[in-house]
C-alpha cells in the first residue's frame, strides 16, 4: 500500500492503495467517481475512458503509481453542468440505449476533437474504434460527435 | 372515447398502500438520495412540499409536478420514457411537468414486471392508459365535488382542470390533495387515438442527462454503507464442479475478508434458474482490485462431472441430428416428397452460426443483504419476480419478507432474464452476515454459459418449370432446441411444405439471446429464398409479394402465425423508401423481411465496394409495430437491431475446446466496432392504429438476411456460415 495525491477534476484528492490499483477501480471505489465504467479490464471496449492531460487512455490499464502531477478528467468533471458541446449533442441525438457505455464514448470524443476539430469520418473511427457499444448506437454517435464539431467550431 | 374497465377497485388500492408500509409508494431513487445537493426544482417546477399518491402510477405535488413509476425494468429499450409517456397521455398532464421514477417489484399491483419478448409496451398498453385515465377522472371528480359540479361539466387538459360553462380553473397540483379521498372509479373512458398529443411524438430519454454526466445508475454503480464486495470462481468448464481450494492462502491476502464455497441449488428451479453453475468459490473483501488479485491466485481441485465437449463434437451432433435427431415439432402440408421428385430444379443450402454470448456491456452484479428474517436485493434484472421466487427458496423465506428493486441495466439481451447472480449475491450476503454487492469480472461473464445455441439448418425448395415455387422444406437442429418455427412464413404460400424442429444435447448452458431462434432462423430463411429467387429469375420483393398473395387469397392449411397484408405491407414501403426499383450504378443491394415478437419488420441493405471492401452505406427499414409511442426512440431500437444483427452475423462467436469457451474477453471475442457500422440507418414505420407491439428484439433478425444477400450482390460469394468473417477484423468501413 502506498499513499497517492492525484489530482482528479481540479481538486486534490489522497489515496492509499496497492500502486498497481488501476486508476479505474481507484476512481470507482475509493473515491466514489462511478461514472466511469468497468466493461473488459484489458484495455479492449474504452467504458473506462478518462482524460490524462488531453489524451484519452483506458483507466483499467493505468496503475496508480504512474499518474504523478498529471491531470486526471472523468465524466463527472467534463463539464460543470452537462454541457461540454460533445454531452449537449449526446442529448441532442438522444444517442444512448443502455447508456453503459457513453460516459466511454463520451471522453473518447471530447478527446478526439481537442485534438482535431474537424475530424473525417475515417478519423472519427480510428478512435472511436476503441469504444465498444454493444446496444449499437455507433450510427448517432458519429452523428453527434459531427454536430460537437460544428458547434465548437462554430 | 372508449369506455373500459379498470380492472382497480378499492382492494387493489389498499394492496398498493399496504405495500407501501401503509403510507406513500416508495419508488426506486436512492440515487438522487444521496445527492448531496438535491435540486429545488426538477421538470421547471419547484419541489412540492407535499405529494398526493393517487393510484401505484401516479403521485402529484401541490406545485403540479406529477411523479409517474415506470414499472418494468429498463435494459435499454427505454421503456423508462415510454411507458410513463403512455400514463402521462391519458393523465393528459405536460410531459415537461413529469419526472420518472423506478416502480419497486409489487407484484400485487402492477402486472408483467420484466423485460424479455419485447412485451413491456405490449403487455401493458392498457393498464398504463387505464392508470392514467382513472388519475385524470379522479382529478376531475375532486374538482366537481369542490365545485359543487358534475364531472361532465368540467374538461381537464394539460395538468388543469376547467369548467366547460364557466371561468373556473385549478391545476393537478392544486387539486390533487382532495382526489387522494376519491374513490378509484371501476369505469373510465380512454382518448380516441386520434386524439393523442403525447404518444406519437418524439421526446428525449428521461436519463438522458444522468447518463452523459456520469451519474451513478447501474447496478454496478450501487453503493451502500458498510457494504463489502465480492466476487465469485465458477469452473472453467461445462462439465466441471468445484472441489476444494486454497482458502487458507486466499484469506490470508491482503484486502480479502473471506473465502468460501456457495451452493446456489434449489428444489424445483424454475424457469430462470437453470442455468450456469450451482457451486462456485465467492472471495468477499473492501474493493475490487485485490479481489481480482485473489482470484488470480486461486488454486480450485475443479471434479469433472461430465463430458468435456468441444466445437468438433458439437457440430458433429447437428450435423448427426440433422439425418436422425428427435423432432420436436413439425408441420406438413401437402406431399412435398412428391414435389421435389416433379420439381424442374431443386435447390438445397445449409445454414450454420455459432454458440454466441450475450455480452451486456455491464457485467453480471448484483446487491444482497440478508439478515434472519429478510433479505434486500438491489440490482440490474429483467426478472425481478422470479428473482424474488428464488431467492425466497434458496433462503426458504416467505416471499413477503423479500424486496427486489431494480437499477437502470447496462444491456440485457435476454442474459438478465437468468437469476443466478442474484441468487449467489443472496448466497454470499447470508454466509458473511451483511450487505455485499457481487461483480462479475468479463471473463466471468463471458464463459459462465446462457449462451445462444449453435444451431444448423438444411433449407430446400423445388420450382416447376414455369419457376413456381412448389415445394418447400426446412429441417433445422440446434445445441439443445431447433430454430424451427413451423408455423411461421413460408407456411401458408407453399402447397407443399415441410419443417422439422430438432433438438440435440449439449452440458453447455444455453438461454433467450434477442429474438430467440429467429436471430438464426431469419438470416437463414431470408437468405435461402434470395437464392432461390435467383433461380426462379424474380426479383426478391416481387418473389416474397407473390407468396404472401397466396397467403392472403388462398392459404394453404389450417394456420399460420402472422398477418401476411402487414407482411407484405412493410416490403412495399421499405421498396419504395429506398427505390429499390431504380438501381443506382455500383450500390449492391439485399432485401430481408422478417415477423417476430409481434412486428413486421423489413430491410434493405445498400452496399457500396470501397478499395476492394464492402462498405455498408446505408440501411432502409420499413417497420409494422402498431401505435409508435416514441418515434425517435423506437427508431434507435431499430438502428441498434439492425448494428447488433450485422455485428453477429459478421464476427461474433463462442467456440470450445475441453468444455472450456476459448473466448474469454473482447480480444478474442469481436464486437462489431465503430468502423463496421452503416454510415446511415433509416427508419420509417407504418402508420395505423394497431395497438403497440414490441421493438426490442424485431429489428435484428432481418439484418443477418439482408447483409447475406447484400454481400452476395457486392462480392458474388453467398454467405452460409455465422460468422461470415470469422477472425478477421476490418471488413467493414
Ligand atoms: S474496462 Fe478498460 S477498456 Fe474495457
Ligand atoms: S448504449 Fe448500451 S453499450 Fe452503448
Amino acid at each position: 500500500m502506498a499513499n497517492y495525491s492525484l489530482k482528479i477534476n481540479g481538486k486534490s484528492v489522497e489515496v492509499d492503495v496497492d500502486p498497481n490499483t488501476p486508476v479505474l477501480w481507484v476512481l470507482r471505489d475509493h473515491l466514489n467517481l462511478v461514472g466511469t465504467k468497468y466493461g473488459c479490464g484489458i484495455a479492449q471496449c474504452g467504458s473506462c475512458t478518462i482524460h490524462l492531460g488531453d489524451a484519452a487512455v483506458r483507466s483499467c490499464q493505468l496503475p496508480v503509481a504512474v499518474v504523478g502531477s498529471q491531470e486526471i478528467t472523468t465524466i463527472e468533471g467534463l463539464s460543470e453542468n452537462g454541457d461540454h458541446p460533445v454531452q449537449q449533442a449526446w442529448l441532442e441525438h438522444d444517442v444512448p440505449q443502455c447508456g453503459y457505455c457513453q460516459a466511454g464514448q463520451i471522453m473518447s470524443a471530447a478527446a478526439l476533437l481537442k485534438n482535431n476539430p474537424n475530424p473525417s469520418d475515417a478519423d472519427i473511427d480510428a478512435v472511436m474504434d476503441g469504444n465498444i457499444c454493444r446496444c449499437g448506437t455507433y450510427v448517432r454517435i458519429k452523428q453527434a460527435i459531427k454536430t460537437a464539431a460544428n458547434t465548437q467550431n462554430a | 372515447m372508449t369506455k373500459i374497465r379498470t380492472q382497480y377497485n378499492r382492494r387493489s388500492f389498499i394492496k398498493i398502500s399496504a405495500a407501501a408500509g401503509g403510507g406513500m409508494l416508495i419508488g426506486f431513487s436512492w440515487l438522487n438520495a444521496c445527492k448531496p445537493n438535491a435540486p429545488e426544482m426538477a421538470a421547471g417546477l419547484p419541489l412540492p412540499e407535499e405529494w398526493y399518491e393517487i393510484n401505484g402510477y401516479i403521485k402529484i405535488g401541490d406545485t403540479g409536478l406529477v411523479t409517474i413509476y415506470s414499472p418494468n425494468p429498463e435494459i435499454g429499450q427505454n421503456v423508462r420514457t415510454s411507458m410513463p409517456m403512455i400514463v402521462a397521455e391519458e393523465l393528459d398532464v405536460p410531459w415537461d411537468h413529469v419526472v420518472v421514477e423506478q416502480a419497486p417489484l409489487n407484484t400485487g399491483f402492477y402486472q408483467n414486471q420484466f423485460a424479455g419478448g419485447s412485451l413491456s409496451i405490449r403487455l401493458s398498453w392498457n393498464a398504463l392508459r387505464m392508470a392514467g385515465a382513472t388519475g385524470r377522472r379522479m382529478l376531475l371528480e375532486a374538482a366537481a365535488k369542490e365545485w359543487g359540479l358534475g364531472v361532465a361539466d368540467l374538461n381537464a387538459s394539460e395538468g388543469v382542470i376547467s369548467e366547460i360553462n364557466g371561468d373556473r380553473s385549478i391545476s393537478y397540483g392544486e387539486i390533487a390533495s382532495n382526489a387522494v379521498g376519491i374513490e378509484i372509479p371501476e369505469e373510465v373512458e380512454l382518448k380516441e387515438v386520434k386524439d393523442f398529443k403525447l404518444i406519437g411524438t418524439s421526446q428525449k430519454n428521461v436519463d438522458g442527462k444522468k447518463i452523459i454526466t456520469g451519474e451513478p445508475l447501474f447496478g454496478l454503480d450501487f453503493h451502500r454503507d458498510g457494504m463489502k464486495l465480492a466476487m465469485i470462481a465458477h469452473p472453467p468448464a461445462f462439465g466441471m464442479t468445484v472441489g476444494d481450494f486454497n482458502a487458507d492462502e486466499i484469506k490470508g491476502m491482503p484486502g480479502v475478508d473471506d473465502a468460501f464455497v456457495i451452493d446456489i441449488s434449489i428444489d424445483e428451479p424454475a424457469m430462470f434458474d437453470e442455468k450456469g453453475f450451482h457451486q462456485l468459490v465467492a472471495i468477499v473483501g473492501e474493493s475490487t482490485w485485490p479481489l481480482m488479485k485473489a482470484k488470480n491466485a486461486l488454486r480450485v481441485n475443479w471434479q469433472t462431472t461430465g463430458e468435456l465437449e468441444s466445437t468438433a463434437i458439437h457440430k458433429k451432433r447437428l450435423a448427426d441430428a440433422l439425418v436422425n435427431g428427435q423432432v420436436q415439432e413439425s408441420r406438413k402440408d401437402g406431399n412435398p416428397e412428391a414435389a421435389f421428385r416433379r420439381a424442374a430444379k431443386v435447390i438445397e443450402r445449409t445454414y450454420n452460426a455459432p454458440f454466441i454470448a450475450h455480452n451486456t456491456l455491464e457485467p453480471m452484479n448484483f446487491f444482497a443483504h440478508v439478515t434472519a428474517d429478510k433479505a434486500e436485493l438491489i440490482g440490474p434484472t429483467q426478472t425481478p419476480e422470479a428473482l424474488e421466487g428464488s431467492v425466497a427458496k434458496l433462503l426458504g423465506m416467505p416471499i413477503e419478507n423479500i424486496t427486489v428493486n431494480m437499477t437502470r441495466i447496462g444491456g440485457g439481451f435476454g442474459r438478465r432474464l437468468y437469476v443466478h447472480f442474484g441468487l449467489e449475491a443472496a448466497a454470499i450476503s447470508k454466509q458473511i452476515g451483511g450487505p455485499v454487492k457481487l461483480i462479475y469480472t468479463r471473463e466471468d461473464d463471458m464463459t459462465q454459459g446462457t449462451y445462444r445455441p449453435t444451431y444448423s439448418s438444411v433449407y430446400k425448395a423445388g420450382l416447376d418449370e414455369n419457376n413456381n415455387l412448389i415445394a418447400f422444406s426446412v429441417r433445422g437442429a440446434g445445441l439443445p432446441e431447433g430454430p424451427v418455427f413451423p408455423n411461421r412464413f413460408p407456411a401458408g404460400t407453399i402447397e407443399n411444405y415441410s419443417a422439422e424442429k430438432i433438438l440435440a444435447p449439449t452440458n453447455v448452458t444455453t438461454g433467450a439471446w434477442r429474438a430467440p431462434r429467429s436471430n438464426f432462423t431469419a438470416g437463414a430463411e431470408q437468405s435461402f429464398l434470395d437464392e432461390v429467387a435467383e433461380l426462379a429469375g424474380k426479383d426478391p420483393i416481387d418473389f416474397r409479394l407473390e407468396l404472401f398473395d397466396r397467403a392472403i387469397n388462398d392459404p394453404v392449411g389450417a394456420e399460420f402465425d402472422y398477418d401476411a397484408e402487414r407482411y407484405a405491407g412493410v416490403l412495399k414501403l421499405v421498396r419504395e423508401k429506398s427505390n429499390w426499383n431504380t438501381p443506382m450504378e455500383g450500390v449492391h443491394r439485399g432485401v430481408a423481411a422478417y415477423f417476430c415478437h409481434s412486428t413486421y419488420v423489413a430491410e434493405v441493405f445498400d452496399m457500396v465496394m470501397e478499395n476492394g471492401n464492402p462498405v455498408i452505406q446505408k440501411v432502409w427499414c420499413a417497420v409494422d409495430c402498431g401505435i409508435v409511442v416514441n418515434p425517435d426512440a423506437a427508431a434507435n431500437m431499430i438502428q441498434g437491431g439492425v448494428v447488433d444483427g450485422i455485428g453477429h452475423a459478421m464476427y461474433s462467436q463462442l467456440t470450445f475446446e475441453n468444455g472450456s469457451p476459448r473466448e474469454m474477453n473482447f480480444d478474442t471475442y469481436k464486437l462489431i466496432r465503430h468502423s463496421q457500422a452503416p454510415r446511415e440507418i433509416e427508419v420509417f414505420f407504418v402508420e395505423n392504429e394497431i395497438a403497440p407491439t414490441g421493438l426490442g428484439e424485431p429489428g435484428l433478425p432481418p439484418a443477418m438476411g439482408a447483409l447475406a444477400n447484400a454481400m452476395y450482390k457486392a462480392t458474388g460469394v453467398r454467405y452460409y456460415d455465422q460468422p461470415f468473417m470469422g477472425m478477421e477484423r476490418k471488413v467493414i468501413g
